[in-house]
């Protein structure tokens, strides 16, 4: 069914909310290694459909095969596919009465049962990767919001994911932060991380994107290299999205 | 939220709710001497004041009678201790029970809001008479090795845990539903999640409230007394019948208040400190 480099593949995912149909009939490949961006209006999907991903919503209809492994299958263990998929929050979320040392083995320590040592080592090690050894002891509110999300960026890391999902990572972020945040992306893409990241920063998702998937109200209307999408979109709908876009400033 | 946070803004909030300054002080004393004198003078004063000031006010009556209510309020003390660290657990396990989610779980979740409905309900005497005077007269034996005291503890236990229990619930529904999201999406499990994420956040944020009911749990130790322990209200009652003389009250009122009032202060000042942390949050 998978072929062996195939990271995720949602087949005919359906995902409603009372009445309001939010997911309607999601097809999406992604292979190992690959960074796919999804982009699309306010409403049209793309938070809902990294959240079904990672479990934190059921879906109602479709299947998701995660390494070739049906996740959305009866009986399948849900933290031990959460474990393996990584995913980081427009609101950072991170834990406000523990120390970003705390935040980020918190996880590693009781759901892989790593050794505080090692647990500890090994998150001093990530966070110096990704400039943050000083701020080890910190309490998150100390922070600026790009520090909170790197901290976020760097607790899913420590789980050692196979997965990452980034749900509009710099939307909540002063613009000068944004870079900050962005770099560490690009830093996890060029060392190989397959990534699905729904995201406003156009000329973002043109650098770092293998593939660029516009979302319109539930469903994928159009996909392809980003220079094929930004430069020549097909679906008058994309067109009208990026005109818009441009209007703003954005890309 | 940023690190740059302006500092005049925080400190000059706190120096306005303070009153700070040598100037402030002074009109503070001033006042609340004047304050205390006008009182003081309108009691005694008054018409009926020497024959209150024999009733209630015996010098000899409360150097006598002190040593005796002080060692019955070692009781009370007791009571409070014991019923306060069962109550603060089992309290949070209804809060647990009561938010557990799914259909399964429906009657454990119907079992604990019947429970703090019926138990903030009754009047706490009457839970305490229906325990020390019921649970004995079933006659079964392995009931009898209870006391009197063991009842008055259960009853207040009983009453007080459905109370704070409402308190952690506050608590742990205040907690944002992205903290969840966040703990679950990182693999822990829904009990992982509420030890370690949800409810250390829930009790910092009710530790307030839940001092301020351990308060009204150290006057209602005084209740034990009516099904037979002599704790300081019994003592002082025992002291007044003996004397004609209503001092030993003022006495037991004196201690009561002796142990109030530090947990009062420490309740303001974790409101306080609370405060500060928000506005530095907030900055």
């Amino acid at each position: 069914m998978s072929s062996k480099c195939q990271a995720l593949r949602l087949d005919g995912v359906r995902k409603s909310f009372g009445k309001n149909e939010v997911l309607k009939g999601i097809d999406l490949d992604l292979a190992e290694h690959e960074v796919v961006c999804l982009i699309g209006a306010s409403g049209s999907g793309k938070s809902t459909l990294l959240r079904c991903v990672n479990l934190l919503e059921p879906i109602d209809e479709g299947r998701i095969v995660v390494l070739g492994e049906e996740i959305t299958a009866h009986g399948v263990k849900v933290n031990e596919v959460r474990r393996r998929i990584g995913i980081v929050f427009q609101a950072y979320n991170l834990f406000p009465h523990m120390s970003v040392l705390r935040n980020v083995t918190l996880a590693p320590r009781r759901v892989l049962g790593v050794s505080k040592d090692v647990a500890e080592a090994e998150a001093t090690a990530l966070l110096g990767r990704f400039g943050l050894a000083e701020r080890r002891d910190e309490y998150p509110d100390r922070l600026s919001g790009g520090q909170q999300q790197r901290v976020a960026i760097v607790r899913a890391l420590a789980m050692r994911p196979e997965l990452m999902l980034l749900d509009e990572v710099t939307s909540a972020l002063d613009p000068e932060l944004v870079a900050e945040v962005l770099n560490v992306i690009r830093e996890l893409a060029e060392g190989g991380m397959t990534m699905l990241i729904a995201t406003h920063e156009m000329s973002f998702a043109r650098d770092i994107a293998s593939r660029v998937c516009f979302l319109d109200a539930g469903r994928i209307l159009e996909q392809g290299p980003p220079t094929e999408i930004f430069s020549n979109p097909k679906e008058p709908r994309t067109k009208q999205f990026l005109e818009r876009i441009i209007e703003a400033g954005r890309l | 939220m940023s690190v740059g946070a302006d500092p005049g803004r925080g400190s000059r909030i706190l120096g306005d709710l303070r009153g700070s300054g040598q100037g402030s002080i002074w009109i503070a004393t001033a006042s609340t001497i004047v304050f205390a004198a006008i009182v003081v003078a309108v009691i005694v004063t008054s018409p009926g004041w020497p024959a209150v000031k024999k009733a209630f006010f015996n010098r000899e009556i409360f150097v006598d009678s002190f040593p005796e209510i002080a060692r019955a309020f070692l009781l009370n003390i007791r009571i409070f201790l014991i019923a306060e660290a069962v109550i603060l657990v089992f309290a949070l396990l209804i809060a647990v029970l009561r938010g557990l989610p799914g259909p399964v779980f429906f009657p454990i979740r119907a079992l604990a809001v019947v429970y703090t409905d019926l138990f903030r309900g009754i009047p706490t005497i009457l839970v305490i008479y229906i325990l020390g005077f019921g649970a004995p007269a079933l006659q079964l034996s392995w009931l009898e090795r209870f006391t009197p005291l063991f009842w008055g503890i259960v009853a207040l236990v009983l009453v007080y845990s459905a109370y704070v229990a409402e308190v952690y619930r506050a608590g742990i529904e205040s907690v944002h539903r992205s903290q969840e999201a966040a703990a679950r999406s990182l693999g822990l499990s829904q009990p992982q999640t509420l030890r370690f994420v949800i409810i250390p956040q829930a009790v910092r944020r009710v530790i307030p409230p839940l001092l301020n009911d351990f308060i009204g749990l150290q006057k209602d130790t005084a209740l034990v007394a009516l099904i037979g322990p002599i704790e300081a209200f019994r003592q002082s009652q025992i002291d007044v019948a003996a004397t004609f003389n209503y001092t030993p009250y003022l006495c037991t009122a004196l201690l009561f208040v002796l142990l109030t009032i530090p947990m009062a202060r420490l309740t303001d000042w974790l409101i306080a400190r609370d405060r500060r942390r928000q506005l530095a949050g907030a900055a």
